[in-house]
């Protein structure tokens, strides 16, 4: 058994490796595009606070994602989250001028959380009374979610004036605005890193968290120790919608101000890689989504100086996680084990009601 | 009018058939594979580039299906083999199609592209078939794939339910522990359904570029993978319903595009959501997993 660093960094540097072979097959440098990644992304004040701001709403996502994967709920749908919660914000926005700035930012915020609540409940609703595998309806909930952010900005919330499609803009009172100026840094980051706090406190300090964990070892035993996996589902796929929720109401709240099609580039497809870099954990997230943002946000500048497509971002992020996933086979069963403990698990009544592992 | 709209139905709902019938196979050994989409989008890129390059449809299309067969393999190797989550293999795969599909993409031809063209598949009007009004331009004037994948419908429906390999392929979906102790190799199973898939998802993918756009753009598959897993589900897992179900999703289609040339106030964006609402209402109403393969999902490793 490998110590927890070695199996994530082999994995990067194998990654890295292939990633190399590829572009000297594509007749690129590989040293000259990490070089480049890694300049685009930190080289500047500048660059360094844009990463931040890219990382932010993978926070948001992944978090959503550990959350909900915390209990084996297969949540895909965190992009569809995060766009309803976008719609409820961008929907509600445009009303709140007369507002004062902290409750006007609130409200904004506010509605993107119960937007994409009620859309991860959704699903959550689904699995637990109708039998309905949440990865199936979170991903019919996605497409749905974006044909509904391409009606509205064609439709009911798009600027009179505009030719190109997108909503009007929301209220100055309920901007985020950059406190940091020049750079857009926001508030947008401090609150993800808030509720990753309370994400980690909540699962891994209460009772209910615990409750979360055991449901995701194993949905038979859970159910042995009187746990209600019915009101848990639906719970918690509404706490993890509520999340990508926030995470889309951040994004027009500090830094679009309107909606338009393609919000989202996948953010909520990344993030399940932000949580499984993570290995669920809710301060790993942080640290997950800053890598992730800065390889977003190095490639456009990779591609400046060095001719690469800025779509090889999406190349490194698949190796990384497939060479993850191959180095970490144990972690899905092994958890079982670390997680209930072996006190559970040698219990002699418990281990009689456990299906085979 | 009519008779265009049937036949876009039909042309619509051919690679979203392809897909699920491949994907029927491999639901059927018990594994779900989210990554169709990234088969789907190689199998095109490739089957284009082929086409392209060699200036035969042929070595496209088989390029394709390689596309498609070698993407599946890696998926097999990490779900059959070293029994990884499935969900997130397939999610990962699809994130590494799309990147090394535009990467080529922009190498070899730049941003635009448009100098990549290639002629399109031939359509083969069934002679005196293709006569009948009506039903001859819909049914029986379209290319050699449209044929082929309607064909794959009563095959793999007998395929699955009445021959001794349908057999042991449900026998590894649904009691793979079972199957292992009777001396089949579950492993070998998976990974058979697994690779004739890939071929499926990469003919499917090779259809989009060689039949349909006779040009390549980046996320060419633009969720179809997504539908055919949906359409699988739709169809209770049997390859009739999965037929009828994507025949649905080519008309919301083919109405969709239709919707759009007339310019009327019913907005376009509700027959592309139509479809994944339906399926997400029947699922509710029926109840979702009751006709799935009981192990679907699960990694099975031998002890």
């Amino acid at each position: 058994m490998l110590p927890s660093v070695a199996k994530p960094a082999a994995a990067l540097a194998l990654a890295a490796l292939s990633i190399s072979i590829i572009l000297l097959a594509l007749g690129a440098s590989p040293i000259g595009v990490f070089a480049a990644l890694g300049e685009g992304a930190f080289g500047s004040w500048y660059a360094f606070t844009d990463t931040i701001v890219k990382a932010t709403p993978l926070v948001f996502t992944g978090l959503a994602i550990s959350l909900a994967f915390s209990g084996a709920l297969w949540n895909i749908g965190a992009d569809g989250q995060l766009v309803i919660g976008a719609i409820a914000a961008g929907a509600i926005g445009p009303w709140l001028g007369d507002w004062p700035h902290p409750v006007a930012i609130a409200v904004v915020l506010s509605a993107g959380a119960v937007g994409g609540a009620i859309w991860g409940g959704l699903a959550g609703w689904l699995r637990a009374r109708r039998d309905v595998n949440e990865v199936i309806s979170t991903i019919m909930l996605n497409f749905v979610a974006a044909q509904m952010l391409s009606w509205v900005v064609h439709g009911p919330l798009m600027e009179p004036s505009r030719s190109y499609p997108a909503s009007s803009p929301i209220a100055a009172s309920a901007e985020l605005g950059f406190y940091f100026a020049p750079s857009r840094l926001n508030l947008g980051m401090l609150i993800a890193v808030i509720l990753a706090a309370a994400c980690y406190v909540v699962l891994f300090h209460t009772s209910a968290g615990f409750e979360l964990r055991a449901m995701g070892r194993n949905r038979r035993a859970a159910t042995f120790f009187r746990i209600r996996i019915e009101r848990l589902t639906i719970v918690v796929m509404a706490l993890s919608g509520a999340l990508a929720g926030l995470g889309g109401a951040v994004q027009v709240s500090a830094i679009t101000h309107r909606l338009f099609e393609k919000l989202s580039p996948g953010w909520g497809y990344e993030a399940i890689a932000v949580a499984l870099v993570a290995h669920l954990n809710p301060l790993g997230i942080i640290a997950a989504a800053l890598f992730f943002g800065a390889l977003d946000n190095g490639s456009q500048a990779m591609q400046r100086s060095q001719n690469v497509s800025p779509v090889l971002v999406q190349v490194i992020q698949g190796m990384v996680i497939l060479f993850l996933l191959a180095f970490d086979t144990p972690l899905w069963s092994g958890m079982r084990k670390t997680m209930l403990g072996d006190s559970v698990m040698t219990d002699p009544i418990a281990a009689a009601e456990l299906p085979d592992a | 009018m009519l008779e265009a709209f049937l036949s876009s139905m039909l042309s619509m709902a051919t690679p979203i058939l392809l897909a699920a019938l491949g994907e029927l196979l491999v639901e059927e050994s018990g594994i779900v594979n989210i990554g169709i989409e990234g088969a789907m989008l190689s199998g095109a890129f490739f089957a284009l580039a082929g086409a392209y390059f060699s200036g035969s449809l042929l070595l496209g299309l088989a390029c394709g299906i390689a596309a498609g067969v070698v993407i599946n393999a890696i998926f097999a190797a990490l779900v059959v083999n070293l029994a990884v989550n499935q969900v997130v293999s397939g999610t990962a795969l699809s994130i590494l199609s799309l990147g090394i599909t535009g990467v080529f993409y922009r190498r070899m031809f730049g941003v635009t592209g448009k100098a990549f063209m290639v002629r399109s598949v031939p359509r083969i009007p069934l002679g005196p078939l293709a006569k009948i009004p009506l039903l001859g331009p819909v049914l029986f004037d379209h290319n050699a794939l449209v044929y082929l994948t309607f064909a794959l419908v009563p095959i793999l429906a007998y395929l699955i339910s009445r021959t001794r390999y349908g057999l042991r392929l449900r026998a590894a979906g649904e009691r793979p522990a079972a199957a292992d102790a009777l001396g089949l190799n579950v492993y070998r199973i998976r990974w058979q359904a697994l690779i004739a898939a890939g071929a499926l998802t990469g003919l499917a993918g090779a259809y989009l570029t060689l039949a349909y756009a006779n040009t390549f753009v980046e996320n060419i598959s633009a969720g179809r993978g997504f539908v055919a897993l949906s359409v699988v589900i739709l169809g209770r897992w049997n390859a009739w319903g999965l037929c009828a179900a994507s025949l649905l999703f080519g008309a919301a289609m083919a109405l969709q595009f239709g919707l759009q040339a007339l310019g009327t106030m019913v907005p376009y964006q509700l027959f592309l959501a139509l479809p994944y609402a339906l399926t997400l209402v029947v699922l509710a109403s029926f109840g979702g997993q009751a006709a799935a393969p009981s192990a679907l999902g699960e990694p099975y490793h031998r002890t």
